[in-house]
């Protein structure tokens, strides 16, 4: 298994795989005189679930955001399967097999669940404005689709809710939903933004099964967690984010030893009062969020 | 003197059947595909109804046949629904609306302007550029209509040919919007990052939906100026457009006969308040202190609004909407 190959790369930020799926070089973005990201140097090893952590406004989901073409950055470069992905369209970037969910889970609630899944598979002949008046060719590929959209409704516990619209799913089958419906564009490799945020504890296992289902079938997945737990369960490999910059990755073991990591968790003068501490996580969390919504 | 139901009745129906609401509908589909399937707030939509009516006008006038005129008209549209999107698209939606509702009226402005006098014909408006169109007609000289509701013959075959190009588009919108084309669309409208993060165009559908929406408004404008041989800049104000909103919201906006319904209730209700409230007013139920003939024709759109906010408090969906959707949006 690809995982394995990591044993032998080192701990240090900014490593190079053996076998790199997306890299990323000198990627920078500043919200006025904030640096919320900047990336020296990181590549993700195919077919392993990386998982990116660090504390809140770290940079996390705006790194996504660049990555994806949600957000262009001030400068660098990044690649996805050898392709430089500088100036490519969030879309097109999806269409290439990089694709991304969301921290606030979205959902489309006024779409049928089944509507939903079907809007994830790519290439459709009848998404195109003249396509769509030819129904016997469109509906040929329709059913294509849908049949691919139900077995992986099965597979998510969701096919009882077919026809429901997606607003009448509780938020874990959202969260469900939206990683069946990324999993429609049959991507490469798979950014997960929080995906077991206030996610019961019972379908947070079921989900952290999927997720390894997807790397045992050969996917990359890169997600953004802060449940230790669920981290050191699953990922192969970690990146550790503080201030927009990887200041530790290596396999879960290493990094949770890291005095590094565990001061920007923790604060360097950690072990002292416990109340000022959660004092100031709490505004980082504020000002986090704040940045995560405005893009 | 009595009330007499019989001629309310045949005055709304006639008004719900007319020329106004055909015009309307035909603005409405348009303003549907824009507003109720992708979420776009064009408030500039009667801007696509006067290039449409004055396409139409402007060609003929300088000796192209009719029916180029309604092609050059509805290939304005197009391009005025590019011109709409390209700037604004990509920022926040709100500017969308400020710069269509601003951009709708530079066109007023202009084509009233002296400066384009020898083109447009300023605010004398053109008249009489559509004999071809009743050259076409089939019905001889006479009166005709179902019951008491009845039309000229010329009136008969525009508002014929209006309702089944109305006909035409509602089923062109069907048939794109149960596509997985529509599907795009409405994805877009509920959230468009998300269906850029499944690799949709969404700039793209975007610009398609206002090029298509406004095609279809231009047939509106287009059945306008043929309809009453003239056009003129003062029939293309900003508050069209609030009542093509209107229109579409009655009927149950992202629902493919929503506007066409939506149009002809509207017109029925306009109608029908305003007979009842010059009957009355004539038979004296209503003193004159209160209300005089002559502010019946206001008093009807204050009425016709109240009757609009009864209907989005108890029925938010619009007539056929579904409650379903309508009660997500409220979480």
């Amino acid at each position: 298994m690809r995982a394995e190959a990591l044993t032998a790369v080192s701990p240090v930020p900014g490593v190079p795989k053996p076998d790199p799926v997306l890299v990323a070089d000198g990627v920078n973005r500043h919200f006025g005189g904030l640096v919320a990201v900047d990336i020296d140097h990181l590549e993700v090893q195919r077919g392993t679930i990386t998982g990116l952590i660090g504390p809140n406004g770290a940079g996390k989901t705006t790194l996504f955001n660049l990555l994806t073409g949600f957000d262009t950055p001030n400068g660098g470069s990044w690649s996805f399967l050898g392709r430089d992905l500088a100036g490519i369209a969030a879309h097109r970037v999806a269409r290439l097999g990089m694709v991304r969910t969301f921290q606030l889970t979205k959902a489309l609630v006024k779409l049928t669940v089944i509507d939903n899944m079907k809007l994830g598979a790519t290439r459709q002949f009848g998404e195109s404005a003249l396509g769509a008046l030819i129904p016997w060719k469109w509906q040929k590929q329709e059913k294509e689709i849908e049949a691919r959209a139900e077995s992986l409704l099965e597979r998510f516990t969701l096919a009882h809710m077919r026809d429901d619209l997606a607003g009448t799913l509780s938020g874990g089958q959202r969260k469900l939903l939206e990683l069946a419906r990324a999993l429609m564009v049959e991507p490469t490799l798979i950014m997960l933004d929080e995906p077991m945020a206030g996610v019961n504890p019972a379908l947070t296992e079921s989900l952290l099964v999927h997720i390894k289902a997807l790397r045992d079938q050969g996917m990359s997945v890169v997600f953004i967690e802060h449940d230790m737990d669920v981290i050191m369960d699953i990922s192969d490999w970690i990146v550790v984010m503080a201030e927009g910059k990887v200041i530790a990755e290596g396999r879960p073991a290493s990094v949770v030893a890291n005095p590094v990591v565990i001061d920007a968790y923790l604060g360097r003068r950690h072990g002292e009062a416990a109340a000022p501490v959660t004092g100031a996580r709490a505004i980082d969390e504020r000002q986090g969020e704040g940045r995560d919504n405005g893009i | 003197m009595d009330f007499d139901i019989v001629r309310l009745l045949v005055d709304a129906l006639r008004s719900a059947l007319g020329t106004s609401a055909v015009m309307f509908a035909l603005a409405g589909v348009g303003l549907n595909v824009m507003f109720g399937y992708t979420g776009l707030l064009n408030f500039g939509h009667v801007g696509s109804l006067l290039v449409g009516g004055y396409g139409t006008a402007i060609t003929v006038n300088s000796g192209g046949p009719l029916w180029l005129g309604i092609l050059v008209g509805i290939a304005a549209a197009v391009v005025l629904g590019l011109i709409y999107g390209l700037p604004t698209l990509r920022l926040r939606e709100d500017y969308l609306a400020i710069v269509t509702i601003a951009a709708a009226e530079i066109l007023r402005l202009l084509t009233r302007s002296s400066a384009l006098e020898p083109i447009t014909q300023g605010v004398f408006g053109i008249q009489k550029f559509a004999d071809e169109f009743y050259a076409l007609n089939p019905f001889p000289l006479g009166s005709y209509g179902i019951w008491r509701i009845t039309w000229d013959a010329n009136t008969l075959w525009a508002i014929v040919v209006g309702w089944l190009v109305v006909a035409l588009s509602v089923w062109l919108v069907w048939a794109l919007t149960r596509a997985p084309w529509g599907r795009v669309l409405k994805a877009i409208r509920e959230d468009e990052d998300a269906a850029r993060s499944l690799g949709k165009n969404v700039f793209g559908y975007k610009l398609q939906s206002l090029a298509f929406g406004g095609a279809i408004g231009s047939l509106a404008g287009v059945f306008f100026a043929v309809q009453s041989q003239s056009v003129n800049p003062d029939s293309f104000q900003p508050q069209f457009t609030f009542l093509a909103y209107a229109v579409v919201i009655l009927g149950g906006p992202g629902r493919v006969m929503g506007p066409v319904m939506g149009s002809v209730l509207f017109w029925f209700l306009l109608s029908f308040t305003e007979a009842v409230l010059r009957q009355a007013v004539t038979a004296g139920f209503i003193p004159d202190w209160l209300l005089s003939a002559q502010e019946v024709a206001a008093v009807r759109w204050i009425l016709v609004g109240l009757g609009l906010m009864v209907l989005m408090t108890y029925r938010p969906q619009g007539l056929f909407g579904s409650r379903e959707e309508s009660l997500i949006d409220a979480r």
